[in-house]
Parts: structure tokens; C-alpha cells; sequence
């Protein structure tokens, strides 16, 4: 239970994470790999604040600014300098590696006993249910998994809900339309590289947030904490999009903390049925290449042909 | 009376200095009065359409300046350019988003070349006002406005792109062959609906076509381009007189042309090289 509990937190922490794929992969067809960067960038802003004793939703908050600026960093370099886009993300993925360093101090930052949102929920948990443990469908959980559990469930729904929103306003038409149609956009009086200035930013900033709320999930910040991860939101994203199957950016939203949460199930999952740690990685990429290959071969499968 | 639109002496080179090099446009000098619908002809590669995206500021000019309305645009990249043009392209693919509804295509057009910022694009008097607009296309489409665009027709999707490029009056309409990728039935639908918006609106325009009764039937002024240069500039009582036949008699006259030169080129280069 306590396993589950866990998968499905650290799922919906990480829906965060579709979302900013979600922008970018989808929205604007760009492979941005800053993410892997900034998702350690996130946790070490965070970390360092709430070591410092800043109140942890500002901190939160700070890491959010970080990404942004980081997202900003990887777009001006391939809208300003007409960088490929992959390269740009690579670049900046590259240097953040240092800086995240450097804001640490060293590799491994540990919240030991700090006040942080998971600690704030947790404690505001226990003192609204009044017991540490309570039982739930016969099965004994703790208060404090089930607050922290809550927090991010409130958390990503809050933030999917303010992007779909956001998706509805003259603003996001005109970001969505850049990703659609840049000569289309461009005629109608929209600056197309500041669409992808303000994309990237969000993505990032979003992407910097999960990683500041992972670290306050798990008590510590590590700066390999991000390898992967462009692959995991990829992933979840895919999955999300197998799930609602539609076209409407509503669903597309919830269908990516569906995958988010789902993908965290099944690793879970996975790694209880005795699956090598190592090997977790390597499943998911090949699992990422099957869902981007599947679709195109069962089309090539279905067309009888011509003779 | 300044004109709408003040072409001065524009050049542009593509990939100067390389093997590559195209003089795309040599020298183009154009007014157009406000409310003048400009038809463009000109053979392949005679820089019509490489006239309207300089126009448009799908590049900037070498040399030369472009005013609307008085005001220096030269220097403007494209998307402020917008603000004061409208534009229809040849592929219909190009003039509109295709994973986006027709109600948020729609919702881009009204705001264009204006601010954009965080009110809602799709509230309840904005769909009403698409509705009617799009009512008067007389293609049932006000009933789809929540379809997404890619589920349109070629000449559906070319209606809609002019009804979005003229949703806010421009000062300069663009139609790039926006009829040469549709089959004819729908290329005549969207004639008849330009000429209907360009009259009713009295918007100044330059319509580039292929279709020599497009050019002899439509606008009251005709430029002939060739080889980066405007070769005629046919307009008033000649233009209205014009049939297709004497424009196709002009064409011909192009190619013999250009014939004669290269066959004096030929003869040159045995002589001399």
C-alpha cells in the first residue's frame, strides 16, 4: 500500500514534467532536452532556499523562476542565433550541470529536518485527522503519505487546470497557432520566436517545479537527479495520449497526469516483480521507441497493398 | 494623394556571390492607390510572387524602400507588417492552423496584428460573431465552427483564409495564386468571394495568378513581370478593354524575346568564346 501510495505521489509530481513536454514535444514540436537540466535545477533552488530557511512555497516559486530562465536561455539560443534545437537544448542541459553544482555546493543536497511542503502537508494532516495512521479500504496508512499524496494531487490539478485555461486566452491560441502554423501566425501580426521564448519558459518553469517538489518529497536534491527524465515525461505523455485518444486539449492535459501517474504505476510495479534497477532506463527508452513506432507500422499493417 | 502602397526601386539578390545566385527582383519601382485591385502575371521565375512576399517582408529588400500608407515599413519584420496586411497563399494548408477548431482560427484573425494577452479568445459574443460572418460564406460551415480546420476542403479552408484575412480591414490585401491549387469549381467560388470582399470592403489589392482569364477579367490595373523588373503596367480603358487572348499575345511575345537573346547569346559565345 505504502509502495502504491508513493508511485502514485511521485506521479503526480512528476505530471508536472508531462506538462512541460507536453508544451514543447507537442504543442511546438521541439525536442527540448533542457529539461533533463532543469529539472535539477528546479531541486537545487529549491533545496538550497529551504536549507536557508525560505518559506518552501517560495522556494517552490523561486524554482519555477530558474527553469523559466533556463527555458529562456535554450530558446534565445535557437531563435536568436538559429541554433538547431536539439543542440541548443543540449547545451544548455550541459552547462546547467555546473551551475546546479554550483548552487549546491556539492552533488548531494539533504533536507534533513527542514520545513518543507511535504512536511507542512504531512503535519497539517495529522493534526486534521488526529492520528498518525488511519484505515483505508482495510488497509493501515499513514496520515503523512496520504497528506503528501493530496498536496500533489491538488497541485497538479491546480497547475492543469491553470495551463488548459491558459491554452484558452488570446495568448495560448497564438502560442498553440506558432506550434500549428508558424508562416500563418507570422501573417497575422504574431512574433513566432517569442511564442517559442515564452513556451520554453513555461515548460521549463513547470519542469523545474516538479523537480523542486521531488526533492521535498524525497528529503534531498542530486544533481544526477534529472538524467532520463525527458524520456519518462515523454513517455507519460504517450501514454496519456493512448489513454483519452482525442484530439481536445482539455483531455490531452489530464490524459498527461493520467500517464504520468499510470508510467509510475508500472514502474513500480516492475520493480517489485524483481526488475534490475539498472535495467529501468533501458525498458523505458525501449518502451518510448515501441509507442513512437507502433503507430506506423499498424498503419503500414492495415493498408492492404497495392498490387 | 499618397498611395496605399509606395514601392521604390526594390532589389534582392538571393545567395549572392555563390554559384546559386538568382537577381529575383532588379529594380522595381510601383504605386498603388488606395482601393486599386492589382492584378500580377509573369512567367515562371519573373519574381511576381518573390514581389509580394517583399511586400509582405518575407525578406528584407537589398535595396529600395516600401511605404504603406505613408509609413516606412521597410525595415519591419513581417509579423508588424501584419498589422497592416492581409494575406491569402497558394497552399491552403499555409493560411490556416490544421489541428486548431475553425472558432480559434477565427479568434487569431480578429486579433490581428493587435496585442494579445490573457482574455478568454473564445467568449460568448466573439462565436456569435464568427457565426454570422461565417454564415455568409454560404458553405454550412457556421454549424462546425468547434470542427478542427483540417477536416475542410482545399477551397474551404481558401474561403476561410480570405475571410480571416480580411476580417480586420487591411490596408493591403495579398493573394498569392490563393486559386491555383484548387480544382476549378472551388478556384471560381473563391474568385467570386475575393471580388465580392475586395468591392464591398474597397480594400487595396495584388492578387498574383496564373490564370490568364483571372487577369483579364478581375482589378482595374495589370503588372507584367519579367525577369525581376515590371515589363507592363496595364490600367484604366486598356485594362478594362484587355482580353486573355492579347495577354496570352504578350506572353509570346516575352518568349520570342528571350528566344532572340539567347539564340544572340549562342551565336556569341561561338563567335567570341
Amino acid at each position: 500500500m505504502l509502495l502504491l501510495i508513493g508511485a502514485l505521489t511521485i506521479g503526480l509530481i512528476l505530471s508536472l514534467l508531462a506538462f512541460g513536454v507536453f508544451i514543447t514535444f507537442r504543442i511546438f514540436e521541439f525536442p527540448d532536452i533542457t529539461a533533463e537540466g532543469s529539472i535539477t535545477l528546479g531541486g537545487a533552488v529549491a533545496a538550497v532556499l529551504i536549507v536557508a530557511h525560505v518559506n518552501p512555497v517560495l522556494a517552490t516559486l523561486a524554482a519555477f523562476a530558474a527553469g523559466a530562465l533556463a527555458g529562456t536561455a535554450t530558446a534565445v539560443l535557437h531563435t536568436r542565433f538559429r541554433i538547431n534545437s536539439l543542440l541548443s537544448g543540449i547545451l544548455v542541459m550541459t552547462a546547467l550541470y555546473s551551475v546546479n553544482l554550483h548552487v549546491m555546493g556539492k552533488s548531494n543536497l539533504p533536507l534533513l529536518s527542514e520545513r518543507t511542503m511535504t512536511s507542512m502537508a504531512e503535519s497539517a494532516g495529522i493534526r486534521l485527522l488526529g492520528s498518525p495512521t488511519l484505515h483505508l479500504a482495510g488497509w493501515e496508512v499513514g496520515a503523512s503519505d496520504i497528506s503528501s499524496l493530496l498536496l500533489s494531487l491538488a497541485v497538479a490539478a491546480l497547475v492543469g487546470l491553470a495551463l488548459y485555461l491558459f491554452f484558452r486566452t488570446n495568448l495560448g491560441v497564438a502560442m498553440q497557432a506558432a506550434g500549428d502554423n508558424a508562416q500563418m501566425i507570422r501573417a497575422l501580426g504574431v512574433n513566432v520566436d517569442t511564442m517559442i521564448v515564452l513556451g520554453l519558459a513555461i515548460s521549463n518553469g513547470l519542469i523545474a517545479v516538479a523537480g523542486a517538489l521531488l526533492t521535498q518529497y524525497q528529503g534531498f536534491a542530486d544533481v544526477q537527479m534529472g538524467i532520463g527524465m525527458v524520456v519518462w515525461g515523454l513517455a507519460s505523455v504517450i501514454i496519456g495520449e493512448a489513454l483519452v485518444g482525442v484530439r481536445d486539449l482539455g483531455f490531452l492535459i489530464t490524459g498527461a497526469v493520467m500517464g504520468s501517474v499510470l508510467f509510475r504505476l508500472l514502474v513500480a510495479v516492475a520493480l517489485r516483480g524483481g526488475l534490475n534497477p539498472n535495467d529501468l532506463k533501458l525498458v523505458t527508452a525501449v518502451f518510448v521507441f515501441g509507442a513512437l513506432v507502433l503507430p506506423t507500422l499498424a498503419r503500414r499493417f492495415r493498408r492492404p497493398s497495392r498490387v | 494623394m499618397t498611395p496605399m502602397l509606395d514601392i521604390r526601386g526594390i532589389r534582392k539578390t538571393f545567395n549572392a556571390h555563390t554559384a546559386n545566385e538568382v537577381r529575383a527582383l532588379r529594380g522595381v519601382d510601383l504605386a498603388i492607390d488606395s482601393g486599386s485591385f492589382v492584378v500580377v502575371i509573369g512567367t515562371n521565375g519573373s519574381g511576381k510572387s518573390t514581389l509580394l512576399n517583399a511586400v509582405a517582408g518575407g525578406f528584407f529588400v537589398d535595396s529600395g524602400s516600401l511605404h504603406i500608407d505613408g509609413t516606412d515599413v521597410t525595415a519591419w519584420p513581417e509579423h508588424r507588417r501584419a498589422a497592416y496586411i492581409g494575406r491569402v497563399f497558394q497552399d491552403p494548408f499555409s493560411g490556416t492552423a490544421t489541428s486548431m477548431s475553425i472558432a480559434e482560427n477565427l479568434a487569431l484573425a480578429a486579433r490581428r496584428g493587435r496585442p494579445r494577452g490573457l482574455g478568454r479568445a473564445l467568449h460568448r459574443s466573439a462565436l456569435d460573431g464568427f457565426r454570422d460572418r461565417v454564415r455568409r460564406l454560404n458553405m454550412g460551415l457556421e454549424d462546425r465552427l468547434q470542427n478542427p480546420i483540417g477536416s475542410l476542403s482545399g477551397g474551404q479552408r481558401q474561403a476561410l483564409t480570405l475571410l480571416m484575412a480580411t476580417w480586420l480591414k487591411p490596408k493591403l490585401l495579398l493573394l498569392d495564386e490563393h486559386t491555383a491549387a484548387l480544382d476549378p469549381k472551388s478556384a471560381d467560388q473563391v474568385i467570386r468571394l475575393s471580388e465580392e470582399i475586395v468591392t464591398r470592403d474597397k480594400l487595396t489589392t495584388m492578387m498574383v495568378t496564373h490564370s490568364m482569364s483571372q487577369a483579364a477579367n478581375l482589378g482595374d490595373r495589370l503588372i507584367m513581370m519579367h525577369r525581376g523588373t515590371v515589363l507592363h503596367d496595364i490600367r484604366g480603358v486598356e485594362k478594362q478593354r484587355l482580353r486573355a487572348n492579347d495577354l496570352l499575345n504578350r506572353f509570346e511575345d516575352v518568349r520570342r524575346a528571350d528566344l532572340l537573346d539567347e539564340s544572340a547569346a549562342a551565336m556569341l559565345r561561338r563567335l567570341y568564346v
